[in-house]
């Protein structure tokens, strides 16, 4: 019989840092691949109806860890019953049987990684901005307002530091030879104290345009409200005061609330030129040029009145001069381009832009066409 | 007294009654640590000084998740090694660490005395500080993203390593294919179009060619020092976990046999012993979808035990036991078996029906039991444990097509083979052997090869 041999101890732990840092490798990989995968993560369902949820699951292929192994889907399994089990009862339902093990990736498909929204808008956003956007008179538009910049040792009790004022007393403690957390004097107290600072500030309106007439079909429709998902959300996350007005179209144009401009389908044919009349009485009413930068997004499949195009033409170079850049999307899933796009082509201005879009992974590259850093060179 | 003072005492006094008891182990040395710092270890395998890499990162990551929402607990981690380390959960109430120490006796006496150890590097926590120390000078000499890669790809076939005796061949072996003569002007035929698969020569290597890992850091042709010894690294520490995976399921049950027994003998209030009730009750959960190896190790060993001790008619004829060897036997099996051998020699009928054992598959998008009968469950459960779990791989030729390239074949046994892990596996062997890999495999009844050059795998 052995003589008993033991020891315990309790070390000191908190140096030991290795599951964190791989944590945050694997972190800066995830990231990395989303990067890399953006056209195909903008347009994904998920994000796009995700209607709020802060954090969107992400597929990213290349960081599973590949392996050699069997196809869970056709391979027998063994597990456990609680009695009286029959051949044909159900153990499971796809995808994923839940838990680790067999099965342990959902589906046996592709990894998910978990990112909240704000991040990844930061991924795609990182590079893009309102082209042309200049500073204005009018009502102003803070890319920035007030921000917490120093700590005092009074102050509103709302703007408490806790932290700070946690190491302060840490600290006052250690002085004492007292360890931990304790006693808290009004010494200890720290407060954030915020501080404006004046800065250059410019004013811009956003007018969304999208045709809702009867030819826009789900996909159409799908690709349009991508696109504006995103600009949205990229114009309040950047600027602060942006002004976005919603016009729909079909054969004629009104203004309607941003809840309708995504959820409401119409019917009927399509007049774009209606929309781009809208667009300038909305633009010189609300938005003068001496005032603001005024950005315009048309979406439409193209099928246009083939009788429209050249007034739509004409309404176009009108806007053009009211507006710093006018982004037009045509939709398609047919190969060759429709009527408008060849007709709109003639227009060469700097300030517009035209992307055909026929796949998903396109709302990307309008992204980037309208809002990225070729927009800016663009412009001269 | 401090907690660890009555800690101390507690292990001194389950110790004796497990020492008592017949159980001997290597010194111990336990330590309480925070449940970060425990799911930092059981994210590298168990081992503190493991390498860096992204996918222990996010193992931790997914663990740490676990815990911190409630869905799963380790109470406990234990190293094999001479002395054994043991990790007790900072938090873990008087009685969990009880229950968890008399556990870790258990492990620790299965880790000295079963035989698939014996061959085991008693000192891996040291041998793996020291590679991992290696590695970060590759990073730092060779840069980070270099190293990482290589070891994505070492990785991607680290279950491919033989441990001990190469297994038999399976019956038939895969058909040998007509092969054309060869002319020096061969290659003037096809031009144009793509090279047709020549048949593998077969290349005997003494023992190499079943072991992948092996075969890659010893014959790749374009490698740099550091990168076979970063396979020489992936491959130590495969052949160090490669006993701990193919006797699970006696170790779990082991040690959850010895721990309710030692507990019988401590003389604890009632509320502990409820506490020991309700814990044993929950590691002993049964699930749908994977065998438990603490409950069914434990009654497997519980079963032997009592059939040994008292044989019923049929064992005394059959086996001809006299009865009184219970304890006996349940020495030797925990020596000599794993739990391949353990379950085909020991998951009797009563077993499989008592545990409600079944095998199941998946049946359009619903998985259901496809099988109840005792044997076939058995046999089922045995044959999916068969190099645990890994496909078995082997090399064919290392000169394919007198262009150096790699043919693998795939020792089918029915199971076929998860093609889009088989591709991206392809793409990273070819990362290692820097020209064109084939693997042979079955698909649908048919013999299928598949050839990575570069990202491009296709089907030839």
């Amino acid at each position: 019989m052995s003589t008993l041999n033991f020891s315990l101890s309790r070390e000191d732990w908190s140096l030991h840092r290795k599951g964190q840092q791989d944590q945050e490798r694997h972190q800066a990989k995830v990231r990395e691949a989303i990067r890399r995968n953006l056209p195909d993560v903008v347009s994904q369902e998920s994000i796009i109806l995700s209607d709020g949820a802060r954090v969107v699951r992400v597929p990213i292929r290349s960081l599973e860890e590949f392996r050699l192994r069997f196809d869970e889907g056709k391979t027998t399994h063994t597990g456990q019953g609680r009695g009286g089990s029959r051949v044909g009862d159900r153990v499971a339902v796809e995808p994923g049987r839940g838990g680790a093990g067999p099965g342990d990736e959902p589906g046996g498909d592709v990894y998910e990684a978990e990112i909240t929204l704000d991040e990844l808008a930061e991924l795609i956003f990182a590079d893009l901005n309102l082209p042309r956007l200049r500073p204005r008179t009018q009502p102003q538009l803070g890319t920035t307002g007030e921000e917490f910049r120093e700590l005092r040792r009074v102050g509103v009790w709302g703007n408490l530091d806790r932290r700070r004022t946690l190491l302060e007393n840490l600290r006052r403690n250690a002085r004492a030879g007292r360890r931990g957390v304790g006693d808290i004097a009004r010494e200890d107290l720290r407060f954030k104290t915020w501080e404006e600072s004046p800065r250059q500030e410019t004013a811009a309106a956003v007018l969304a345009m999208m045709d809702t007439s009867g030819s826009m079909g789900e996909f159409q429709k799908y690709i349009a409200r991508s696109f504006f998902f995103w600009l949205v959300r990229f114009l309040r996350t950047r600027y602060r005061q942006v002004q976005i007005a919603f016009l729909a179209h079909d054969a004629t144009a009104r203004e309607v609330t941003e809840e309708d401009f995504f959820h409401r389908g119409e019917s009927g044919g399509t007049r774009c030129s209606s929309v781009y009349e809208l667009a300038r009485r909305v633009v010189e009413e609300r938005y003068p040029p001496a005032g603001y930068n005024v950005y315009a997004f048309h979406f439409s499949d193209g099928d246009n009145y083939p009788e429209d195009n050249p007034r739509c033409v004409e309404r176009l170079r009108e806007l053009l001069e009211r507006v710093e850049l006018l982004g037009y999307g045509e939709i398609a899933a047919a190969p060759e381009g429709s009527g408008l796009l060849k007709t709109l082509a003639e227009v060469r201005d700097p300030r517009f832009v035209a992307v055909r879009i026929a796949e998903k992974r396109d709302v990307y590259r309008a992204i980037r066409a309208f809002l990225g850093p070729a927009a800016e060179v663009g412009s001269g | 007294m401090t907690d660890l003072e009555l800690l101390e005492r507690d292990i001194a006094d389950i110790g004796e009654v497990a020492a008592s008891l017949g159980l001997d182990s290597f010194p111990l040395h336990f330590e309480v640590c925070p449940p970060q710092i425990l799911y930092t270890f059981g994210a590298y395998g168990g081992m503190p000084t493991r390498f860096s890499h992204w996918s222990f990162g996010k193992a931790f990551h997914r663990m740490k998740t676990h815990y911190d929402y409630d869905l799963s607990r380790i109470y406990e981690l234990v190293i094999n090694s001479d002395p054994a380390y043991a990790f007790l959960l900072e938090g873990n109430s008087r009685a969990q660490n009880k229950l968890v120490v008399a556990h870790v006796f258990a492990h620790a006496d299965f880790f000295k005395h079963n035989r698939a150890f014996e061959r085991t590097n008693r000192a891996m926590l040291e041998t793996m500080a020291q590679s991992a120390e290696r590695i970060r000078g590759y990073e730092f000499r060779e840069g980070r993203e270099r190293v990482e890669s290589f070891l994505d790809a070492a990785l991607s076939v680290q279950g491919q390593v033989a441990c001990g005796l190469p297994p038999e061949k399976p019956p038939g072996g895969r058909a040998e294919v007509e092969r054309p003569p060869e002319t020096p002007y061969d290659d003037l035929w096809s031009i144009g179009e793509e090279p047709p698969p020549p048949p593998p020569k077969k290349r005997p290597r003494g023992g190499e060619e079943g072991d992948l890992l092996l075969f890659l850091s010893r014959r790749a042709r374009d490698l740099e020092d550091w990168q076979r010894d970063v396979l020489e690294i992936v491959r130590g520490e495969m052949l160090y976990f490669w006993p701990q995976l193919s006797t699970k399921i006696m170790n779990e049950g082991w040690a959850t046999r010895w721990h309710r027994r030692i507990l019988r003998e401590l003389d604890v209030p009632e509320e502990e012993a409820w506490e020991f009730a309700r814990m044993t009750a929950g590691i002993l959960q049964a699930s749908p979808l994977r065998p438990n190896p603490y409950l069914l190790g434990m009654r497997v060993f519980e079963d032997l035990e009592a059939r040994w001790e008292h044989p019923g008619g049929r064992d005394r004829e059959e086996l001809r036991l006299a009865g009184g060897e219970g304890l006996e036997k349940l020495f030797e099996v925990r020596e000599t078996e794993t739990d391949q051998s353990f379950l085909r020699n020991y998951l009797t009928r009563e077993l499989v029906e008592e545990l409600d054992l079944y095998l199941y598959r998946r049946v359009g998008d619903e998985w259901r039991i496809t099988e109840r009968d005792w044997e076939k469950v058995r046999d089922g459960l045995v044959d999916q444990l068969t190099n645990n779990g890994f496909p078995m791989v082997e090399v064919v030729d290392d000169d394919h097509g007198h262009r150096g390239e790699l043919y693998l074949l795939h020792r089918y046994d029915g199971r076929p083979l998860d093609l889009r892990h088989l591709e991206r596996t392809l793409s990273h062997l070819f990362s290692i052997w820097r020209r064109p890999v084939y693997l042979e495999t079955v698909l649908g009844d048919q013999p299928a090869v598949f050839r990575a050059e570069g990202e491009e795998v296709r089907r030839v």
